[in-house]
């Protein structure tokens, strides 16, 4: 819809310009890219090349795919891949639990403002300080055992994240702590743009809360909730590093190593840097094949709704 | 009776939600206050005497002063540079008509869910060949790089409603694109430009990997990744140590707070609706 308002507006535009030859626009983004040519382009191609390059006796190099093999072969790739799709879980639980809170503020529930305030609070907050705190929170003598003890719930007393079954699943529920807010708030903000009438309509039909929430609601969030599951998706596979990195370093025995965390100690621990890039690619790739999913849902979404 | 029964099955959760969030951050700031003894005997306890002994000692003694000025500074310029050069590009993308255009509007989107870490061992090999490791301009640099494709999107949402009729009658009062941009669209756009400037701040103050990796020497380090690499010799004094990660969190919080109702109108406007 967007995309079409501007097309209409920038031919009436050129029309009123003279000539196609109008250098002020490439003098406007031409500190943009020079910037991301630098960070991003340049960098893009290296890392593109140098996983096709296979370091050989003698500082040679020869070309071919033994790279992706090594690193696809690499018992850890699987086992980190692994941890990222647990991490996966980790966006449904966010969706519902953020839709229904957000349905409730929403609704201008007593405290609303505050509930609010309070709920995004985690997210501004820098990972290396909350994966701090969780560690205190969560070690064997941390302050979680010293509750359940007090509660006389030893049995539920557990090294959160010391013991290799349990440490994703922890390293989970504190990126679920800290993204939680932001779920909320982009689902409240999209909300408000909801018509009243609606709402009113269905409270003169009697409609309960589950089935205001369920028919006027979800409807009006879907595209909303499959941008944010999408973002989430995304991030579970690319942005998880910091947590890992801060609360347990990859351990117990590699219980909570993610690709990314691979991909580090590829390139700054075993001076691996053609293995680091092999990997890159196939993350970047993997987050590409996620994008293009979305962007084919949204079209097929976007036609049924037209 | 049934009013006060919903208002109640609505209470409940939300007040589950806000201690399961705010408990932590009760840990972090109460612990802060405390001596180490006194957090050793119950770390959950409101301190019998609030002293700001470890706020003291972590000042002084952990140099965190010195390494707070070091995230001011690369946020500050970052987060500057970034809005600039998005504004600028974000304005073309909008309101002007170029070959390419359409080509670099599709390339945002992918820039945005690359891994930093990706891309870090070429950017390394490049910038240290440069001799800009231990520099805080390599981390600028890069900084800039990650925020740009979001603050171009961000921007150009912001742009596209722009109103023709104002950017024709800058024309006609004879400023070229750059007149107009500056003396006409950027005045009338400091809600955007804040909220861009926002989202920024709170990124490069947290960030982690990329200043652990460029900026090695303990007087180049940003306050975040000093906290996460004293961790373990802080840990013999959690009180002080939750000091300097308080001290970590203050700016950031005052920036959301302050800038709150322009946050939510800006993740809306990524979001693309």
């Amino acid at each position: 819809m967007t995309a079409t308002a501007t097309e209409r507006t920038s031919s009436r535009a050129e029309v009123r310009r003279p000539g196609r030859r109008n250098p002020a626009p490439y003098l406007f983004i031409l500190p943009a890219v020079l910037v991301l040519a630098l960070v991003f382009g340049y960098p893009l191609l290296t890392v593109i090349w140098d996983s096709f390059s296979v370091p050989q006796l003698l500082g040679t190099s020869s070309f071919g795919l033994d790279n992706y093999a090594t690193v696809l072969t690499d018992p850890l790739f699987l086992k980190s891949l692994l941890n990222n799709l647990r991490l996966f879980l980790a966006v449904p639980i966010l969706t519902i639990v953020a839709v229904p809170v957000a349905a409730l503020l929403f609704e201008r529930v007593r405290g609303w403002r505050i509930y609010q305030s309070i709920a995004f609070v985690p997210y501004v907050i820098a990972i290396p300080v909350v994966g701090i705190v969780f560690s205190y929170v969560l070690q064997r003598n941390g302050v979680l055992n010293d509750a359940l003890h007090a509660l006389r719930l030893d049995a539920l007393v557990h090294d959160w994240l010391g013991d290799s079954g349990t440490a994703i699943w922890s390293v989970l529920f504190v990126i679920v702590w800290q993204q939680l807010g932001f779920g909320i708030v982009l689902f409240v903000a999209r909300l408000s743009s909801l018509e009243n009438s609606l709402i009113e309509a269905a409270l003169l039909d009697r409609a309960n809360w589950w089935q205001r929430f369920w028919n006027i609601l979800i409807p009006h969030l879907a595209t909303t909730i499959e941008f944010f599951f999408t973002l989430s998706l995304i991030n579970m596979l690319s942005w998880v590093f910091n947590y890992v990195f801060v609360m347990t370093g990859g351990g117990p025995a590699q219980s909570t190593n993610v690709l990314e965390m691979l991909l580090y100690t590829y390139a700054f621990r075993d001076g691996l840097p053609n293995l680091a890039a092999a990997l890159s690619v196939i993350v970047l790739l993997i987050s590409l094949v996620l994008l293009a999913i979305q962007a084919a849902i949204r079209r097929r979404v976007e036609r049924l709704e037209n | 009776m049934k009013a006060v029964g919903t208002q109640a099955a609505k209470q409940i959760p939300m007040v589950i939600l806000a201690l399961i969030i705010l408990l932590p951050l009760y840990f972090l700031v109460v612990n802060s206050l405390k001596t180490n003894a006194e957090f050793a005997a119950s770390p959950l306890a409101f301190p019998t005497t609030v002293t700001f002994g470890a706020y003291k000692k972590a000042l002084q003694g952990q140099g965190i002063g010195r390494l707070f000025l070091n995230s001011a500074v690369i946020s500050v310029f970052s987060v500057f540079f970034a809005t600039v050069f998005g504004a600028l590009a974000a304005f073309a993308l909008a309101k002007m008509d170029f070959r390419g255009r359409s080509w670099g509007l599709r390339l945002l989107l992918p820039l945005m869910v690359i891994p930093p870490i990706a891309l870090l061992v070429p950017q390394f090999k490049v910038l240290s060949a440069a001799g800009l490791v231990n520099n805080p301009s390599s981390v600028i640099l890069i900084y800039i790089g990650i925020m740009l494709p979001f603050t171009i999107y961000l921007l150009r949402n912001f742009f596209l409603s722009f109103p023709e009729e104002i950017l024709e009658s800058a024309r006609l009062d004879g400023n070229g694109s750059l007149g107009t941009f500056w003396r006409v669209v950027l005045p009338l756009s400091g809600p955007s430009l804040l909220t861009a400037s926002i989202v920024n701040f709170v990124f490069a103050w947290n960030e982690l990997l990329i200043s652990l990796v460029f900026l090695q020497s303990d007087n180049s380090r940003t306050l975040v990744v000093g906290l996460t690499i004293f961790q373990s010799r802080l840990s013999l004094n959690v009180p002080v140590l939750m000091a300097g990660l308080t001290i970590a969190t203050i700016p950031v919080l005052l920036v959301y707070l302050f800038g709150q109702r322009f946050l939510v109108r800006g993740l809306l406007s990524g979001s693309g609706k």
